[in-house]
This record gives structure tokens, C-alpha cells and sequence, in this order.
């Protein structure tokens, strides 16, 4: 695998006004993102994993140019940018209404290079093989799909296009678990073939686990953790990245085993809390939490790009092996 | 036998299309679900096999004059829904069943206030007004451990989190302590931390009012904790039903067993997952024989006759495979 960054974020946040006050201006923020930094290696499979709410979608807009950050910056190796396509969480509103699935999967090719109807068909009939539906169908329009059907024509979408690098936003959670098997396995074919760099989002984690090179977790618009998809999962450093492991469904495991569920609500990305965000939730909690932390190696750690964003990370980790 | 008095919901049988352009879509072809009160019922399965259309017949929330119903019946709490009038089933829908759907951003209107919303459902379906309407939906909130619920009925729902939302939804579809509630792919938006907190106040809630669950879900692991039987379905039929632990611990349907088996976590990083191979059925031609058979690694001539639910040996677990029917004797 090649290790040049093909996309670098410094300190990237975005926050979003909410309720006006009657001159226009807002009258409280949204901090959805609060200082990302991380480097995409080209050619990798990066997760992102986190609690609902904490920014996943939003870090997916920012990549995309569908939201701009408050702050900070994303550079871009040149041209990657312009070969980046998007699978939405929500294909429901993602796919229009009025054109017939093979527009929708033909839409990248057909803003970009003149081609005949007949030969977008053919590109449209293939893509929709190759992601688990029937050729005969692309004549149907989105309604007269099941929600799993709508997703993979989404997925379908952003392949017609070609391109280097894709961000997939739960793209496989409305989908049963062989189509699931299907669109990993074809998505890991197109990457051994054309070197695609993948940023999956995902609330699957054993998907995360099979798919992924690096992980990263995110809380309250922070990457908590970060390192390989191998030591995240079997070491994890940070709180927050225990307690959601904990809480991966299993075959057989009774709801109520695990850490017991904590009654309260989730933090408020309205007024960010001072020092540790995840401090109010965390059982470990010492003095030293009140101050901010940052995302760093710590002693101890199997991989030297293995990062959390806790000052206990290394007896935390010990505390595991 | 159960008891008929506590049936909640009895679909049997259902046969239902699609008419398009294209020829109709056999969406629906014989299917049978039953839900007992206060039982906590699986529908899992291919994706397209109709889990969610055959749900919403229970509710008769397909678009009128867009399907056709070719065979069998759909009754809850011993009424047939098919036969009700319109204005019946607004009573039905908010006093017997509620639904909960996937995306709850599409469920609330965008515009209006958490709050407005509640108290409108409230008013409708329960026909309080004013302080007991506010009380209520302060309570529900409360119940689905929403903190601070006064100040949450003041927000615009794309300012709450998605979990914040699917509880929402969740309180608000016990505001009328229905007998079943119907949850399509409720918790799939949710993150596993917040998912297993909505699992444990829905089944608290419904253990508490005696209310009966139809819980779709792509996720067997999730399925496996919450519901104690389950339907497995294929090309709009069921292929294997039984008790939770027995349907997928010692499946019996060779589709059963071939889901199990793409499940990432049979796999090492990075291998080869094991999807099935074929495609799904062609549904605009009627089906004929096992559905399953042209993708089955274990299908013989007997499979040109269609299979119907054959009881496997323990109870209450039955497949519709000729397999099992050779393995019980
Ligand atoms: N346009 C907007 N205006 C106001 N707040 C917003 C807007 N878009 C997102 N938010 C808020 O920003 C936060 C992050 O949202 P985002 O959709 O990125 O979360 P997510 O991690 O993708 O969650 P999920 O797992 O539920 O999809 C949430 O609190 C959300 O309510
Ligand atoms: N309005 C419609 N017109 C034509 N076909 C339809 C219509 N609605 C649904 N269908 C078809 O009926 C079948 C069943 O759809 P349904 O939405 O119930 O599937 P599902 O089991 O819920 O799938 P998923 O797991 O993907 O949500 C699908 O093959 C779908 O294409
Ligand atoms: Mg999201
Ligand atoms: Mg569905």
C-alpha cells in the first residue's frame, strides 16, 4: 500500500446556527464538528465509527464540498478531489423521484461525456448486475424499490462514475446480510483492481472489522481514537470506544449483558463541555480529565499510529491485554 | 394451538401485486405471520422480499389503488382489515397499532416543533387537549429517558440527534398503549450504544402495557436479543419460522443457513465474505416451485413443487424446504 496522504484535514469544525432571533441572526450553534485532524492515505479503507449525532454525516458533507468548515483546512492531492463521489445514509432522499433508475445510475456519466441512450443503458443494466439487481428493472422509477433496492441503485450511482475515492455513509445497513456481502466483496474487487481509497461510515462493526484498514472514532465531534482496524478493536484505548464495543449485538448474547446502560442523556453539542468531552459519561475519570485532551500515541501501544484522546489511555489499555 | 383470543395480528395467506407498466410485480405470494399479545415477533430476510409491504398491510398503509390483494386475509385483533372502510381504520391505526418507521426524519414534519407534533397524534388518538395532552407527552418523553423533555418540545426535529428522534417516535407510538406496534428497521439508524438503549426502554414500555412487537430488522444479531420468534422471508414468502434461538441456531431453511453464513464475522479481514450466489427471483413472472431452488446448493427435482412450512421436529419451528420434511421422518 502506498502512504502518500491524499487528503489532509487540520482542525477541521463546523458548526451550524439554530433559531433566529428576529434581526436574522442565530440565536444558538450546532457544534457538529470540533477540530478534526487526520491524513487519508491513498488507496486505504478508513472506518468511522460513533455515536449517532456525533458529526459522521457531517465530516462526510465537508469531504464532498456539501458543507464548508467554520474553521480549518482540507488539502487535497490534485485532481483527487474532483474523482470523489458520495453514498448518502439516506437514499430515500437521495435518489429524484421523477427519472427512471437508469438517469439516476447514469446521472455522474451523463453530466460529464456525451453518450447515447442506448449505450447509458448498457452501463446502467451492468452496474445494476454487479450490485444485485435485475437488469430488466432499470426501466422502474425509485418508488418501486424496497429501501434495500433503493440503496444499492445509490451504490450503483456513485460507481458509474468512476471514481478514486468514495465515501460511503452506512451503505450497507438497510441491506440484508448476502446483498451486504455482495457490495463489500464487489467493492473490495474494485479496489484490488483500481487502487480505490474508501472512507466507510458505519454503526456495523463487525463490517468496520472485515472492510477496514483504519478506524476512527468519533465523539461529540472529535476523533477520539485512531490506529489500525486490528488494534482499535482489540485494544481499545479510549472510554468511549469500550463502551460502544460493548454494546455490538451478538448471536445469541442477551441485551441485558454488558456494562450496565447508563440513564442519561446524550451529551449536547450545543454548549460543549470544558476539558474531556466524554468526561460526564466516562467511569474512569480522574483529576486531570477537567483539561482538554489531546489525540496522541501513549505508552504501551502494539501500533505507532494507534492514537487516542485520553491522558489514561495507557492504563486503560494494559488494563485489557 | 394458540389461543385465539390472544392473537393480535393474523396475516394468512397473503397474496398481493403490483400493477405497472411493466406487468404486475408479484410482491406478496402466500404470506403467513402471526403475532400473539405481547410477543415480540422477527421478520428478517432478503432484502426486496417484501418484510416491509406484508407489515404494512397490517396497518393497510399501502397506497389505495396501487396494489391489488389476489388471496388471504390480514385480521388484527380479530377485525379484517381488508374489508374495513377508510374512516375504520383511522380508529384502528390509532387505538390498536402503531407504526414506527426507519428514517424518523421522514416521519416529522420538518417545519413544525417536536412538541405541535406530539400533541396533535395526542389529540387525535386519545382525545386529550390542553395540560392532560401537554402531561402526557412530557411523560412519554420522560419514559423514553429523553432528559430535559420540556425543552426538547420546543425543537424543530433536525435538531435533535437521530436517537433523540427514533425515541421520540417511539414514545409517541405507545401514546396510545396500542396492541401491536409495527417497527420497520426502527433502530438500524442508531449507533450500537444508543441501539441497545432504545431495545431496552422499547421492550421495557411494551412489557409494561402488555403491547405485542413486529420488529423488522436486517441485523439477526439484533433480532437474536429482542424477539422471541422469528419469520424469515424470501420473494415475498416465509421460508422459516420458530422460536428465536432454534431458527438461528440450528436453522433448517438452506436460505436461513446461507445468511448466516455471509455474516462478516464468519469471515477473517479482508477474505472473500460468502454472499449467495444467483439473483433473486424475477417477480413479475408468478413463482413456481421453491423460490429459493435455483440458487440452492442442496435443490432437486423435488424443488419444481413448492414446499409448504414443514414442522421440523421442535416446536413451533417449521421450514418450508423439502430438506426438512426428509430430515423429520
Ligand atoms: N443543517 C443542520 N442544522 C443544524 N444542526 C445540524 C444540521 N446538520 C446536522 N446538524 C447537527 O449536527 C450534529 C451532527 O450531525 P450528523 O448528521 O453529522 O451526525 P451523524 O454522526 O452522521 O449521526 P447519525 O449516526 O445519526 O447519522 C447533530 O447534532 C445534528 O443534529
Ligand atoms: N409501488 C410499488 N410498485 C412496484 N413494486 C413495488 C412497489 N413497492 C414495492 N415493490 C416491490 O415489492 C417488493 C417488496 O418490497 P418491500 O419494500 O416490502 O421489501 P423489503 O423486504 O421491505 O425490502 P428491504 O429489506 O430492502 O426494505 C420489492 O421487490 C419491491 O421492488
Ligand atoms: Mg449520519
Ligand atoms: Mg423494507
Amino acid at each position: 500500500m502506498t502512504h502518500s496522504p491524499l487528503l489532509v484535514l487540520d482542525g477541521v469544525s463546523v458548526r451550524f446556527p439554530v433559531g433566529m432571533d428576529w434581526l436574522g441572526r442565530p440565536i444558538a450553534h450546532v457544534h457538529a464538528l470540533n477540530g478534526v485532524d487526520i491524513a487519508v492515505e491513498a488507496g486505504e479503507v478508513l472506518g468511522v465509527v460513533g455515536e449517532s449525532g456525533c458529526g459522521k454525516s457531517t465530516l462526510a458533507n465537508v469531504l464532498t464540498r456539501l458543507v464548508k468548515p467554520t474553521a480549518g483546512s482540507l488539502a487535497w492531492t490534485v485532481g483527487a478531489r474532483q474523482r470523489l463521489q458520495i453514498v448518502f445514509q439516506d437514499p430515500q432522499s437521495s435518489l429524484d423521484p421523477r427519472l427512471p433508475v437508469w438517469r439516476i445510475i447514469t446521472e455522474p456519466v451523463f453530466l460529464r461525456e456525451h453518450r447515447t441512450v442506448a449505450d447509458l443503458k448498457r452501463l446502467a443494466g451492468d452496474l445494476a448486475e454487479q450490485v444485485g439487481l435485475r437488469r430488466e428493472q432499470i426501466g422502474r422509477y425509485p418508488h418501486e424499490f424496497s429501501g434495500g433496492q433503493r440503496q444499492r441503485i445509490a451504490i450503483a450511482r456513485a460507481l458509474s462514475a468512476q471514481p478514486d475515492v468514495i465515501v460511503l455513509d452506512e451503505p450497507t445497513s438497510a441491506l440484508d446480510v448476502s446483498v451486504q456481502a455482495q457490495i463489500l466483496n464487489l467493492l473490495a474487487d474494485l479496489r484490488r483492481a483500481r487502487g480505490l481509497t474508501y472512507i466507510l461510515i458505519s454503526h456495523n462493526i463487525s463490517v468496520v472489522r472485515h472492510f477496514c484498514d483504519r478506524i476512527a472514532v468519533m465523539y461529540l465531534g472529535q476523533i477520539v481514537e485512531l490506529g489500525p482496524a486490528a488494534d482499535v478493536l482489540a485494544r481499545p484505548a479510549h472510554p468511549y470506544t469500550r463502551l460502544l464495543l460493548d454494546a455490538v449485538p451478538e448471536i445469541g448474547r442477551s441485551l441485558d449483558a454488558g456494562l450496565a446502560i447508563a440513564d442519561t442523556e446524550l451529551p449536547s453539542n450545543r454548549r460543549l463541555p470544558a476539558g474531556c468531552f466524554f468526561r460526564d459519561r466516562c467511569p474512569f475519570v480522574v483529576d486531570g480529565c477537567e483539561r482538554p485532551q489531546s489525540l496522541a500515541p501513549f505508552a504501551g501501544l502494539t501500533a505507532d499510529n494507534h492514537l487516542a484522546r485520553c491522558h489514561r489511555a495507557a492504563d486503560l489499555v494494559e488494563d485489557i491485554v | 394451538m394458540a389461543d385465539p383470543s390472544r392473537v393480535v395480528l393474523e396475516i394468512r395467506n397473503l397474496t398481493l401485486r403490483f400493477p405497472t407498466y411493466g406487468g404486475a410485480v408479484h410482491a406478496v405470494n402466500g404470506a403467513s405471520i402471526r403475532v400473539d399479545a405481547g410477543e415480540r415477533v422477527g421478520i428478517v430476510g432478503e432484502s426486496g422480499s417484501a418484510k416491509s409491504v406484508t407489515s404494512l398491510m397490517a396497518m393497510r398503509l399501502l397506497p389505495e389503488g396501487r396494489f391489488e390483494v389476489a388471496g388471504g386475509s390480514v385480521a388484527l385483533c380479530g377485525r379484517d382489515i381488508l374489508a374495513a372502510s377508510e374512516k375504520e381504520m383511522v380508529n384502528i391505526r390509532g387505538r390498536d397499532v402503531a407504526m414506527i418507521f426507519q428514517e424518523p426524519l421522514t416521519a416529522l414534519n420538518p417545519t413544525r416543533r417536536i412538541g405541535r407534533q406530539m400533541l396533535e397524534v395526542i389529540r387525535l388518538h386519545r382525545g386529550l387537549s390542553g395540560r392532560a395532552a401537554r402531561d402526557l407527552a412530557i411523560r412519554l418523553l420522560g419514559d423514553m429517558r429523553i432528559a430535559d423533555p420540556e425543552q426538547v418540545f420546543g425543537r424543530y426535529p433536525f435538531e435533535l440527534s437521530g436517537g433523540m428522534r427514533q425515541r421520540v417516535l417511539i414514545g409517541l407510538a405507545f401514546s396510545c398503549e396500542p396492541k401491536l406496534i409495527v417497527a420497520d428497521e426502527a433502530t438500524t439508524a442508531l449507533d450500537v450504544t444508543v441501539q441497545r438503549q432504545v431495545l431496552h426502554l422499547l421492550r421495557a414500555k411494551a412489557n409494561s402495557l402488555g403491547t405485542a412487537i413486529l420488529f423488522i430488522t436486517h441485523d439477526l444479531a439484533v433480532a437474536s436479543q429482542f424477539c422471541d420468534r422469528l419469520y424469515v422471508m424470501y420473494a415475498g414468502a416465509v421460508v422459516e419460522e420458530g422460536p428465536t434461538a432454534e431458527v438461528l441456531g440450528a436453522p433448517a431453511h438452506p436460505y436461513t443457513q446461507a445468511l448466516l453464513d455471509a455474516l462478516p464475522e464468519r469471515a477473517a479481514p479482508g477474505e472473500r465474505l460468502r454472499s449467495i450466489a444467483g439473483s433473486v427471483p424475477d417477480l413479475t413472472a408468478e413463482l413456481s416451485g421453491c423460490a429459493f431452488a435455483p440458487r440452492c446448493a442442496q435443490a432437486s427435482a423435488v424443488c419444481e413443487r413448492r414446499p409448504a412450512l414443514i414442522p421440523t421436529g421442535s416446536d413451533g419451528h417449521r421450514a418450508a424446504c423439502w430438506l426438512a420434511a426428509k430430515a423429520v421422518q
